[in-house]
């Protein structure tokens, strides 16, 4: 299938494909602005293994957006990559160029937007978009292309019949499946998702995102997900970062950070959700805001909303400590005490 | 029975849509709607997008008259309000709160502007001082501290929380009633949220205002409310104490709704189901009732008659042919608290 001929193409080596699919290390993502330059992701590095689900998670402002992009190579100005790497089947994306980019992706790695809704083009049918982004990676043969654009349609569960139909026609879920059928074109072995869900109900939203896990599971490729709801990825994701004011501040199994959250924002986020079932208790949330990226605060970003914030914190910035398999930005977990 | 709040009558909401080439059709945004809101009450009002809720509470507002049916404020119909005056003062009784604290101020004024015009406007008997005296007041009431100092603002120096309580205390200004408070949460960030919902039930409990809240998350609904309302295409699925609708649903949509909840809490509802979450058909809608597409459980009689909205447990109502099959109907009425044959058990399989 179309999968085996991506590799052969990009002449991607037997052993590379037991490695990380991704390897984003250090990346920083800055805004170049008049008043100054606000760092938006600080020094970001994580591994993403073929057929993971990744959720990343985070407030509005976090720059769990920005990270995207920026992994996708979608920033443009006045955002700028300003450091680090972002290694995609062994290739650093960060030095390619718009060319080779355009070759990589769609075939290799495809991007779901937030505003799927709006990402179609009004005015061409779905199946004509369809077309477009196999002529683009050199599909020619119409036959090739309809029994394709079929065959994703379907995988996604909607009838074929829609190909001629033109995105206005179509339900929100639909037009959303529509763009996740259309990412499936190549079956790349990535699949980077901003917010797909965030514009549709509970109930589309669930079907959604249960059909994405079955495609997932079926064709093996790994997913970026990226929302501000944690309980929507609470039983989908293998594993979930959190990100708080352009860092990252806990990462791990899915699972154990809602059993363990160990960063207090972590552990604030669990209590910012009511839930349905269960005694109803009160709940707190966070109070404050997140901090202003042009002036962050010197020591920890979360200080001044955390709970449990010390004399240091408000001093230094804390560095990663691994407890276990996490990953915790916090120095509620520096077993020295003092001196890093 | 004394006259609640607010009671809504059978009211309908239509819009006529298309134009003189195409054949015009109905949409039918809210239909046949009954329900009521009491002193110091929290009522939710849940459904997906394009359930008519939010045409509810702009109906609620007078932005839209109600095609048919008749709206009760204190006992008053909405439409003997004909004077300025009048206006002026049910508009004060009654504030809408809207959902995005983005767009709805003016970025070129500080804060206090709005809220010092509310004052002006509502109540004119006030002086100067007092104006301010009242503005910090309610800036205080609603969490926003110091107030005489955030009054000072202009919106981009504020959160998207710090505006949306900005919102509540444009609202509570004018001495309200009940405020329409339409998604007010639904824009914020979910660490803020609960600051929002928590400012909900304390000026309930504090300042004696009911809410009407109209939401898509039910999650959020059962936090705060006391009743839950759940529209589905227009009309009301469901009505009950929010408990009683959460722990024993008895329309099949509001079972699905809940079972699609993410709940980090619970485990996967594997069982769910397959539905896509379609949106229901309202343009020209045809007798039956509007869920039978997506629903489980129809039988026969949902494609030909549409279902009335019958109370099957205390204060706790369904408009479903299926669950009403299996309680003991008690004579049609519009008040809820009638006794009801609690006979929820043969109602529906789970």
């Amino acid at each position: 299938m179309a999968h085996a001929l991506a590799d052969d193409q990009h002449g991607i080596a037997g052993p590379l494909r037991q490695g990380p699919v991704l390897e984003v290390r250090d990346l920083s993502v800055e805004y170049v602005l008049e008043s100054g330059i606000v760092r938006a992701v600080d020094d970001v590095s994580f591994d993403l293994a073929p057929g993971e689900f990744l959720a990343i998670v985070g407030e509005s402002g976090c720059g769990k957006s920005t990270l995207l992009f920026g992994i996708a190579q979608l920033l443009s100005p006045p955002a700028e990559i300003s450091g680090g790497s972002v290694a995609f089947n062994g290739r650093d994306l960060v030095q390619l160029t718009d060319r080779d980019l355009a070759a990589v992706r769609w075939k290799d790695m495809s991007v779901v937007m937030q505003s799927a809704m709006n990402a179609l083009n009004p005015v061409t049918s779905v199946g004509a978009q369809f077309r477009d982004a196999m002529r683009a990676h050199g599909v020619t043969s119409g036959d090739e292309i309809h029994r394709r654009s079929v065959e994703v349609l379907k995988m996604v569960g909607i009838d074929p019949i829609h190909l001629k139909s033109y995105p206005h026609q179509l339900s929100g879920g639909m037009r959303q499946r529509s763009m996740i059928a259309m990412a499936m074109l190549f079956t790349p072995e990535l699949i980077i998702m901003d917010e797909p869900t965030s514009a549709l109900d509970v109930v589309a939203q669930r079907s959604l995102m249960a059909q994405i896990k079955d495609l997932q599971q079926e064709f093996g490729f790994a997913v970026i997900f990226v929302t501000h709801d944690m309980s929507l990825v609470r039983h989908f994701s293998d594993r979930l970062m959190v990100m708080y004011a352009g860092q990252v501040s806990e990462v791990g199994r899915t699972q154990q950070l809602f059993d363990h959250p160990r960063h207090p924002y972590t552990a604030g986020l669990m209590d910012a959700f009511p839930s349905i079932r269960g005694p109803r208790v009160p709940l707190t949330g966070i109070p404050g805001s997140p901090p202003d990226l042009a002036r962050p605060p010197a020591g920890c970003r979360f200080a001044p909303r955390c709970p449990r914030c010390m004399p240091r914190c408000e001093a230094d910035p804390p560095p990663e400590y691994q407890v276990g398999d996490v990953a915790v930005r916090c120095f509620l977990y520096d077993e020295a005490g003092g001196a890093r | 029975m004394t006259e609640p709040l607010l009671r809504v009558d059978r009211m309908s909401e239509h819009f006529k849509i298309g134009n003189a080439i195409s054949r015009r059709s109905t949409l039918h945004a809210v239909d046949d709607m009954s329900f009521t809101v009491g002193e110091r009450e929290i009522v939710a009002v849940a459904g997906e997008s394009g359930s008519g809720k939010s045409t509810v509470a702009r109906v609620l507002a007078k932005i839209y008259k109600p095609t048919s049916g008749e709206v009760y404020f204190e006992g008053r119909p909405l439409s003997a309000i004909r004077s300025r005056r009048e206006r002026l003062r049910y508009s004060g009784l009654v504030p809408m709160v809207f959902q995005d604290p983005f767009s709805s101020f003016n970025p070129a004024f500080r804060v206090s502007h709005g809220v010092l015009r509310a004052l002006k406007l509502h109540r004119p008997e006030l002086t100067k001082d007092q104006l301010f005296t009242e503005a910090v007041r309610v800036f205080d009431a609603v969490g926003l501290n110091p107030g005489a100092e955030v009054l000072q603002r202009f919106p981009h120096e504020l959160s998207g929380g710090q505006r949306q309580r900005v919102g509540f205390a444009q609202a509570l200004a004018m001495r309200p009633r009940l405020i329409l408070a339409d998604e007010p949460v639904s824009m914020l960030d979910v660490s803020i949220r609960i600051g929002l919902l928590n400012l909900m039930a304390q000026l309930r409990d504090e300042q004696g205002v009911s809410i009407l809240y109209i939401t898509h998350d039910i999650a959020s609904a059962r936090y705060v409310a006391d009743r839950l309302i759940v529209m589905y295409a227009g009309q009301i699925a469901e009505q009950g104490p929010v408990e009683d609708v959460l722990a024993s649903p008895l329309h099949p949509y509001t079972q699905l709704l809940l079972s699609a909840v993410p709940d980090p809490r619970a485990e996967l509802n594997v069982a769910a189901h397959t539905d896509r979450g379609e949106p229901p058909r309202v343009i020209d809608p045809t007798p039956g009732c509007r869920f039978r597409f997506r629903c489980p459980l129809a039988i026969d009689v949902c494609h030909t008659q549409t279902p009335q909205l019958l109370p099957l447990a205390p204060g706790h109502d369904a408009a479903c042919h299926v669950a009403q099959a299996g309680a003991t109907v008690p004579a049609r009425g519009p008040t809820p608290g009638t006794p009801g044959q609690p006979a929820r058990e043969t109602t529906t399989p789970e």
